[in-house]
């Protein structure tokens, strides 16, 4: 595979764009070009939220993701959404926690995790979206482990140094799941 | 040059101002631009600079006005509703022969029209961004490393002609982030401002910064003075990227965001064995002439792309004269045409319908 395009849909609040943020980081980190492009506007304010995350290869061109390779939805709307953008042999995660419908395709992959549940009962709030990406990478491949572990050291911020540790445990629950 | 970092556009873009030594910001918040406020009100104080956000835009390019002629560089940014409110400003600029820098992080339009990316400010930065006989030097940005790499650019086209500068983005790239690196050498502001009103000292007859002409004739020869610059401008300034022109039959015309989906659906006809190629106009004024018409003899078509209803359209049909067929796609109001509908177009110039 030399492009890989992710969408990551849910509502504002689940961290969407801070995932698809520590995705784009792990692309930077393996030397491939990368582009992350969120929704913005009205929706972010705790309506639906999503974004684009392009990691290539090849210099990118749009970097609107209309045609996903992988669909992280973290809640119904989005799952309903987008479900049929997915390419044929692409792949669906779903937090089953938040989404209590079933895909109704069979030329997809698909994952349901119980990430938002997880992630409360493990007390790391907020890191479901890391659970995922982690599952993500043991899926797909594309990247390797080491590469989203530093992807999620650049990411957050020195001043909330805290968070690391919680989601490097993100990860490996979600390289383990 | 240093280690690549993710950046949103709008805030690669403030940064590299902040690097070339921009100290004084003046804006007014407008999605999808106010990153490059937000940015600039965290970092310039702690430069020694000024962020000021101004009562209303009319307000801030007025501010940028004032400090332009005293010399330094100035900047202002706002969406495409609030540059219109700016154009008055733009025009005294452009009038009183200053440099300035302007950052339309364009958005869907008339009115207050959308908040999604659009070109369709193309006309109003090339043709008329205020009344009276005058240009802006206008880049179009399609990535974030052209974001930063255009901001110096654009300070020193800009300086050196005494001309407005303006960096025509859009919400896409303003919003999205790619890697970028920042020259490790900043670039600072030439020091030699003959014209400046920063302070005679008694040492030489003072300057006078003013586009108020009365007399006709006076003013005709300031205007006539002014387009013999233009002409350096178009002649020396034009700037545009060719993408498998060499041994194309279809050439795609795009600028900034729509040259990137134009550039995949270009790369799928060729694989589709279509000979497609790709003129990706960097100077929007002076329009890059030179290199459409280096390609016009080998050319079968063209096809402009662009987020809007049609308008750098006119400028490859200037250029091409009735010698080819020019075509037209496009999306506007916010949407971003995709590399299919592109390709969609291209087989369709290509006699390959389906």
């Amino acid at each position: 595979m030399s492009t890989l395009n992710v969408l990551l849909a849910g509502f504002g609040g689940q961290g969407i764009l801070f995932g698809g943020k520590t995705l784009a980081y792990s692309g930077l980190l393996d030397g491939k070009n990368l582009s992350w492009l969120p929704s913005y506007g009205p929706e972010m304010r705790g309506g639906t939220c999503n974004c684009s995350v392009v990691i290539s290869d090849d210099p990118i061109g749009s970097p609107l993701v209309t045609q996903p390779d992988v669909l992280v939805a973290m809640n119904r709307p989005s799952l309903e959404k987008f479900v049929n953008a997915v390419v044929p042999g692409g792949m669906i995660l779903v937090d089953s926690s938040m989404v209590d419908i079933k895909v109704e395709r069979d030329d997809v992959k698909v994952f349901y995790i119980d990430a938002t549940k997880i992630a409360d009962e493990n007390n790391m709030k907020s890191c479901a979206i890391i659970i995922l990406i982690g599952k993500m990478f043991k899926e797909i491949g594309f990247l390797n482990k080491d590469v989203v572990n530093d992807a999620v050291k650049k990411v957050i911020p020195a001043k909330k140094a805290a968070m690391i540790e919680l989601n490097l445990k993100a990860i490996e629950i979600g390289l383990n799941s | 040059m240093a280690e690549k970092v993710l950046m949103k556009g709008n805030e690669a873009l403030a940064e590299a101002a902040i690097q070339c030594g921009c100290k004084h910001y003046f804006g007014y918040p407008i999605t999808p631009q106010t990153e490059v406020a937000a940015y600039m009100s965290k970092r310039l104080p702690k430069e020694g600079g000024v962020f000021l956000q101004a009562e209303s835009e009319i307000a801030a390019v007025n501010m940028v006005l004032g400090a332009t002629s005293a010399g330094v560089r100035a900047m202002t940014s706002s969406s495409s509703p609030g540059i219109s409110l700016k154009s008055e400003g733009v025009s005294y600029i452009g009038g009183s022969d200053l440099p300035a820098l302007i950052i339309n992080v364009q958005r869907g339009g008339p009115g207050l029209g959308g908040i999604q990316p659009s070109q369709s400010d193309y006309w109003q930065a090339t043709k008329a961004l205020g009344h009276g006989d005058f240009q802006l030097f206008v880049l179009a940005p399609s990535t974030i490393q052209e974001m930063v790499d255009f901001v110096s650019l654009a300070y020193e086209v800009g300086e050196k002609y005494r001309v407005p500068a303006m960096i025509l983005s859009d919400g896409m790239l303003g919003q999205m982030m790619e890697p970028v690196e920042f020259p490790t050498k900043k670039d600072e502001p030439v020091a030699d401002k003959p014209w400046a009103t920063n302070g005679h000292q008694n040492k030489r007859k003072k300057n006078i910064i003013n586009s108020l002409y009365i007399q006709p004739e006076e003013l005709e020869n300031l205007i006539n003075e002014r387009y013999e610059r233009y002409a350096k401008i178009k002649e020396n300034e034009q700037r545009a990227e060719e993408f498998m022109c060499d041994d194309a039959e279809i050439f795609v015309v795009a600028f900034g965001a729509s040259s990137r989906v134009s550039r995949s659906a270009v790369m799928q006809a060729r694989a589709e064995g279509i000979k497609a190629g790709l003129i990706r106009p960097i100077t929007l004024w002076p329009f890059p002439d030179k290199t459409i018409e280096k390609n016009v003899d080998k050319a079968k078509k063209f096809l402009c792309v662009e987020m809007n209803k049609g308008q750098m359209i006119d400028d490859v049909k200037l250029v091409v004269n009735g010698r080819k067929d020019v075509e037209f796609f496009g999306r506007t109001g916010g949407v971003i045409p995709t590399p299919a509908e592109v390709l969609g177009e291209i087989r369709k110039l290509a006699g390959k319908e389906n």
